[in-house]
């Protein structure tokens, strides 16, 4: 027989616990009542996440995202959050700008892909003052299906061999059929999960058009889920088409009808994402004390998301957005 | 004389490393570019994919990010992060391209820091995000990259992605799947790949303008070389004019 397989670990910290019974716990109380789940995003945020928690966010950064319900998470001055980037990018500058995090799973921080790079987002994570453990976008993904299939890990073979493996909290196992070496993922269970929907019931049954990352994992993994969405459809509309349903009744805690609500983000089908309001935030975030200001005048300041919204030009601004997405404008700006 | 730019020379070379029928998972920005020429000459029925589920659409403009509408733009699918990635763990796709602020001799790729103190690193870039899933998991990476001997370097500060890691077979020792790996480099200088044994970074050949001596004065660790070692081809003129005009007409990548 051959020496034993010596089996390495990432040395970083775990910032969520993968335990299945005890997640089996959770969902053993957690209401599958179908009923009207409809509120507002301060009474969500409100109710449904506390100090501490660890939060995850639909979509990928800025298509897609839930922009009110982190607006409010800054707003509320929700602090010490654990928080999973995954390809996180407009929704890491508000949350970061709000001194939301004290604890980062990263897998994409920082840049706004072909935009370039926050300098908020950046200052904050060379500060030394959140907590860092690496993780890709597959890993981050995989540890949110292992949660939703139930269990408390997922082998896959990416990461191996790399510093992103020595510093995430995975570790190295045997295949028991084939000797195969393989990373294991803890099982990744959020407290707390916003995600931006085309259409839902009241009751939080929920379709999403286009590319879905990783959402449908993330609505069953996660323990309290908010759902906004650009609007509420009868159920009727859903008994009609099931196999369109992508998050059903029983993951959703809250729904919001928050129309125009991945904005400045991207949505499919819907308006594209405000290149001109983004670059505004990659410039204004040069300077702390003008972004500080920036920051309190877009958000804090503003009483919820249409403030905000007719802040930044309101559904005129939609309205070319919505142009730009369906290839019908002079496409210029983008 | 070379009426086209560094950048153009770089897209044209990396599109021509994408046979017609293959698969490859881009990102924004030039290796998108690279996989539009490809499929606009040679490569009619290239599939390209972006990790946030989008595959095989008609890309009526650059993506600003891998994730938005344009990425599914009449497409074949409209799928998911881990139904991609997955696609890319069972071997059905042949390339991707990474890029990043640090490459060594066996291909190992840095986007995550610069510094030894992992917890206050001196700068930040963005990190993995799934540059390590698909160096990792796709059959052959590549690379696009202005060569320099601080970007190439002897040592990466942090190994976000992996190469070869130490050479010869400790990929593979390391449980990575067997028969993946780095494959080209491409930078304004050369064209580099990787020896079969050693795994070190190998010049294959030569971009016009350039020779041996300024392409090892531009790297920071010692090079192997072909022993037949060839001129790049320039970018042809009709590469050129689809680049140009129906790839990159505002000129957002090959404009840099």
């Amino acid at each position: 027989m051959s020496n034993p397989v010596e089996l390495k670990e990432g040395r970083n910290q775990l910032f969520s616990d993968p335990d299945a019974d005890a997640a089996r716990q959770f969902f053993r109380q957690k209401s599958r009542a179908m009923v009207n789940k409809v509120t507002t995003v301060r009474e969500a945020v409100k109710t449904l996440l506390k100090d501490g928690d660890y939060i995850a966010i639909g979509g990928f950064g800025a298509n897609r995202i839930p922009t009110a319900v982190l607006h409010e998470i800054a707003r509320q001055g929700k602090k010490n959050l654990a928080f999973a980037g995954h390809t996180s990018t407009h929704d890491m500058q508000i949350l970061v700008g709000g001194g939301c995090i004290d604890r980062l799973d990263i897998a994409y921080i920082i840049g706004l892909e072909a935009r370039g790079l926050s300098p908020s987002s950046r200052r904050a994570v060379e500060s030394g003052n959140i907590k860092l453990t690496e993780w890709t976008n597959a890993t981050l993904s995989w540890r949110l299906k292992a949660a939703a299939m139930g269990l408390s890990f997922l082998p896959a073979r990416n990461i191996l061999g790399t510093d992103t493996f020595n510093y995430s909290a995975a570790k190295e196992i045997l295949c028991p059929f084939t000797g195969q070496k393989y990373a294991a993922y803890p099982a990744l269970y959020p407290d707390f999960a916003a995600i931006h929907v085309h259409e839902c019931d009241v009751y939080g049954n929920a379709r999403v058009l286009g590319a879905s990352v990783s959402d449908q994992d993330l609505a069953r993994a996660s323990k309290r889920v908010v759902l906004t969405t650009e609007r509420i459809i009868p159920n009727d509309e859903i008994r009609h088409t099931p196999h369109a349903t992508f998050i059903p009744f029983w993951c959703v805690d809250a729904v919001v009808e928050v129309p125009f609500g991945s904005y400045p983000g991207n949505m499919p089908y819907e308006y594209f994402s405000d290149e001109e309001h983004l670059r505004e935030w990659l410039t204004v975030e040069k300077d702390p004390e003008e972004f500080r200001k920036f920051y309190r005048k877009q958000i804090l300041d503003t009483k919820d998301f249409y403030e905000y919204l007719e802040l930044n030009g309101g559904i005129e601004r939609i309205l070319k957005l919505r142009a730009i997405e369906n290839l019908v404008a002079n496409n210029k700006e983008k | 004389m070379a009426d086209y730019n560094p950048m153009e020379l770089m897209i044209c070379v990396a599109a021509r490393n994408l046979e017609d029928g293959a698969t490859v998972v881009v990102g924004t920005g030039a290796p998108c570019a690279a996989a539009m020429l490809a499929q606009k000459t040679h490569s009619p029925n290239l599939t390209i994919m972006f990790e946030a589920g989008g595959v095989a659409p008609f890309l009526p403009s650059m993506p600003i990010s891998v994730g938005d509408s344009r990425t599914f733009h009449k497409a074949i699918l409209a799928s998911s992060m881990p139904d991609v990635m997955e696609t890319c763990q069972r071997g059905m796709v042949d390339y991707t391209f990474l890029g990043g602020a640090q490459i060594d001799m066996y291909g190992n790729i840095n986007s995550t820091m610069i510094g030894d103190n992992h917890a206050r690193p001196k700068v930040r870039f963005p990190g993995s995000g799934g540059a390590n899933d698909l160096a990792s998991l796709c059959w052959r990476t590549m690379m696009m990259t202005p060569q320099d001997a601080k970007r190439f370097t002897e040592k990466c500060d942090f190994i976000t992605s992996p190469g070869y890691l130490q050479g010869g077979n400790s990929r593979y020792e390391a449980g990575l799947p067997k028969g993946t790996g780095p494959y080209r480099i491409i930078t304004n200088m050369a064209i580099m790949g990787f020896d079969e044994i050693s795994k070190r970074m190998k010049v294959l050949s030569v971009n016009p303008g350039y020779d041996r001596e300024d392409i090892q004065a531009n790297c920071g660790f010692e090079l192997m070389w072909a022993d037949r070692l060839t001129d790049t081809e320039p970018p042809h003129a009709d590469e050129l004019r689809i680049l140009r005009e129906q790839v990159d007409p505002h000129r957002y990548i090959i404009g840099r």
